[in-house]
């Protein structure tokens, strides 16, 4: 498969009735790691991971990946901040991207008790996923969108109203997923997380890409007053 | 209400000797009932999927005449049945009246939309849970379908026993379009109301409760053998 | 293992019972029907013909109107002025008498109009009419109600005009009768309908006997000229038995409760 960067966003904007949710964006990644998306809440951190992902409306501008848009849809998951439980089984919702691709059963199952077993859901195979813990849910989800070796996985949040362990497991997993050649885009509200995770920063407000750049860069010296303030746990609107 | 306990009687009477006219004509109540159900089914669930997962112009409308369909008068889905396969009608070539299809057609005709609505409310409900991550997935028009009938299959198991409540009771359609020929197209329901046109209330009570427990029987039969299924996995 | 159990109920269900070599359709009305006299003929039909004749129970309106549509292969009903018209209008080959029975007027047994000791059909109905006694009509268009018609039009009185006391139910015999039973009220009703009715309450046969009461009984097929699919050889078949010394005795010596309902009347052609 061709690869989906360099992402090219040229102006990017959606709207809901007449009123600007996000943008204009300009943005350029390429490369590889983690990128995260921070903000304040409604800065439009999951309206932009949705934009990029092709699941919301794009009212204006451009989104080009280095390949043709349905290619790269192909190569990308999505991990939602309540994440989606399908009604079966562990297992089964683990092999369920598999099957879709028309996978036969058997493999697709064999593939998905691998992948429980390295989330951690190796002993809970046959439980109704709508059951399980918050912690466990997103594990669940996670090895959900793993599976199906996506070149790009995007996270909206992965680990609110989680306790410490459940999202120390959870960036472990990630962690592993980025050495792996997956590439992250994850928002989060969390700086301690986007710290550990972050290769590069965009610093969303109201809608716009305030700034953006390399961690390390990022965190060291913003170059906004905006940054810095939001840095240090000011409110910033 | 000597009646009631006489019919009681009757009805435990019958069941116990396993009367064989009884039998003949619980087996064909049951036998065109099903046939509509799966028919039915096979009908109402896909497009219930289809008008939970697609936003095409006439949905609305198609959903909204479904819902009022609900309520349509099985004499009337009768008599139009009937026109239709009479010798004289559009259909009459096909020779079905006073069949057991015929009274098949006119119960599917009045199960579908039973079925279709109570399977779209919760088809549509999961289908907001899921929409997101299938939207997420790429998955094709039909796996979404598929996807969603197979997750709601307990709740469509409600709809269609609901349907099928529907359908064994159903007296007025069947009783035009099969015309309770005796040994042919005599169901429970048209035997009740010919003993009931003899005035011999008893027996015609005694075939009730053989319907009533009939029905009761066909509902656990098929709740117990979904929940063997169930335990499994989810 | 109740898994087995069930689906052998479900596969018996779905089997097919073995049918006769022949089958038609004929229409009949509710009052041949509550009769009886059907349960005594169709099982020697098949003995002697092997022919299963599937009964359809209908007002003489709905049976002459299945003849025209050829939805039956004959009808046995008793309406002779319809029946007329109908083989008239060419739908069906031939009309058949077969036999007859009667009419009776049944009403509370305290009978209220005194029509018990009246000396014909005309008087018992002038003297209910008089008494505005309720009186339950048929008021469906079958054979029965015709007849109940044209007797109240042979007694000078004219049923449109009828106040409260007249009820129409536009229901079968075996429902009026229910009605009338629930109502204590007269009605005409066929003599084997009568002593079949299980639901007679206060109510007793009180009037009987008048010729113009008499019910003739024909026997139509339907004409193939007009609907190709008539089993007419099987019409045929079914009308030589039904004219046979066979149907004869049989139908004569019908009896309920002692009683003699039919009388057999077919002319050898």
């Amino acid at each position: 498969m061709s690869d989906l960067f360099p992402l090219t966003v040229r102006g990017a904007t959606t709207r809901r009735r007449g009123k600007v949710l996000v943008g204009p964006v300009d943005l350029t990644l390429s490369g590889n790691g983690a990128c995260v998306v921070i903000g304040p809440n409604g800065s439009g951190k999951t309206t932009l991971l949705r934009l990029l992902h092709g699941a919301a409306r794009l009212s204006s501008g451009t989104i080009d990946w280095a390949c043709p848009m349905a290619k790269a849809r192909r190569a990308q998951a999505f991990v939602f901040q309540r994440p989606v439980m399908l009604r079966r089984s562990v297992l089964d919702n683990i092999a369920y991207p598999l099957i879709i691709r028309g996978t036969s059963r058997a493999q697709a199952r064999a593939q998905a008790r691998d992948w429980a077993e390295r989330v951690g859901l190796g002993d809970m195979l046959d439980r109704a996923a709508p059951v399980l813990s918050g912690g466990e849910q997103q594990k669940l989800a996670l090895a959900r969108a793993l599976i199906g070796q996506p070149k790009l996985l995007f996270l909206d949040e992965p680990c609110t109203a989680l306790d410490g362990s459940a999202m120390r497991e959870i960036e472990q997993i990630l962690t592993d997923a980025k050495a792996a050649g997956t590439r992250l885009i994850l928002s989060t509200h969390d700086m301690g997380q986007a710290r550990r995770l972050a290769d590069q920063v965009v610093f969303l407000l109201r809608g716009q890409v305030h700034e953006s750049g390399p961690a390390a860069e990022f965190f060291e010296t913003p170059r906004t007053e905006q940054a810095r303030a939001f840095l240090k746990g000011d409110i910033v609107e | 209400m000597t009646d009631l306990w006489d019919g009681l009687a009757q009805a435990l009477w019958l069941v116990a000797t396993f009367d064989p006219e009884l039998v003949e004509i619980a087996a064909r109540s049951l036998r065109v009932t099903l046939s509509a159900l799966v028919v039915a089914s096979a009908i109402a669930m896909p497009l219930a999927a289809l008008l939970a997962v697609r936003r095409f112009r006439w949905r609305r409308v198609i959903i909204a005449i479904l819902n009022a369909l609900m309520g349509l008068p099985p004499v009337v889905v009768g008599l139009v049945v009937y026109v239709m396969l009479s010798r004289a009608g559009p259909f009459g070539v096909l020779g079905l009246l006073f069949t057991p299809t015929a009274m098949i057609i006119a119960q599917v005709i009045i199960i579908v939309p039973l079925i279709a609505s109570i399977a779209h409310q919760s088809l549509r409900d999961l289908w907001q849970d899921y929409h997101d991550l299938l939207i997420s997935m790429n998955v094709t028009q039909w796996q979404k379908i598929r996807t969603l009938l197979w997750d709601t299959r307990r709740a469509l198991l409600t709809a269609a026993l609901a349907g099928f409540g529907r359908a064994i009771g159903e007296v007025g359609a069947i009783m035009i379009v099969g015309g309770n020929i005796d040994h042919a197209t005599r169901v429970l329901t048209t035997a009740i109301a010919l003993e009931t046109g003899k005035g011999d209330f008893a027996l015609a009570l005694a075939l009730g409760f053989v319907l009533i427990g009939l029905a009761v029987a066909v509902n656990l039969a098929i709740h117990w053998l979904s929940r063997t299924e169930r335990e499994g996995r989810w | 293992m109740i898994r087995k159990f069930l689906i052998g109920i479900a596969a018996l269900c779905f089997a097919q019972a073995a049918l006769a070599a022949d089958v038609m359709k004929m229409a009949v009305t509710t009052s041949f029907h509550n009769s009886g006299l059907a349960e005594v003929l169709l099982p020697e039909i098949m003995k002697d013909l092997d022919l299963e004749v599937q009964l359809l129970v209908v007002g003489t309106g709905q049976a002459l109107k299945l003849g025209r549509a050829g939805d039956v292969d004959a009808i046995l009903v008793h309406s002779k002025a319809a029946e007329e018209v109908f083989v008239a209008e060419g739908f069906g080959t031939h009309r058949r008498e077969i036999m007859y029975n009667d009419f009776v007027f049944i009403g509370p047994s305290a009978d209220p109009a005194a029509i018990a000791g009246a000396d014909s059909a005309a008087a018992s109905l002038q003297k209910i009419a008089t008494a505005q006694a309720p009186f339950v009509s048929r008021g469906d268009d079958s054979g029965t109600h015709k007849k109940e018609l044209s007797l109240w039009v042979a007694a000078g009185l004219e049923p449109a005009a009828f106040g409260d006391w007249y009820k129409a139910v536009g229901a079968g015999m075996g429902a009026a009768l229910n009605t009338a039973s629930g109502m204590n009220a007269y009605i005409l009703s066929d003599r084997a309908s009568w002593l079949n009715f299980g639901n007679k309450g206060d109510l007793a046969l009180l009037y009987s006997g008048d010729p113009v009461l008499f019910n003739q009984y024909a026997y139509l097929p339907v004409n193939p000229a007009l609907h190709s699919h008539v089993k007419t050889d099987l019409a045929q078949k079914l009308e030589d038995w039904l004219v046979s010394d066979r149907a004869k005795e049989l139908i004569d010596s019908y009896q309920i409760n002692g009683e003699t309902l039919f009388v057999f009347n077919a002319k050898p052609e």
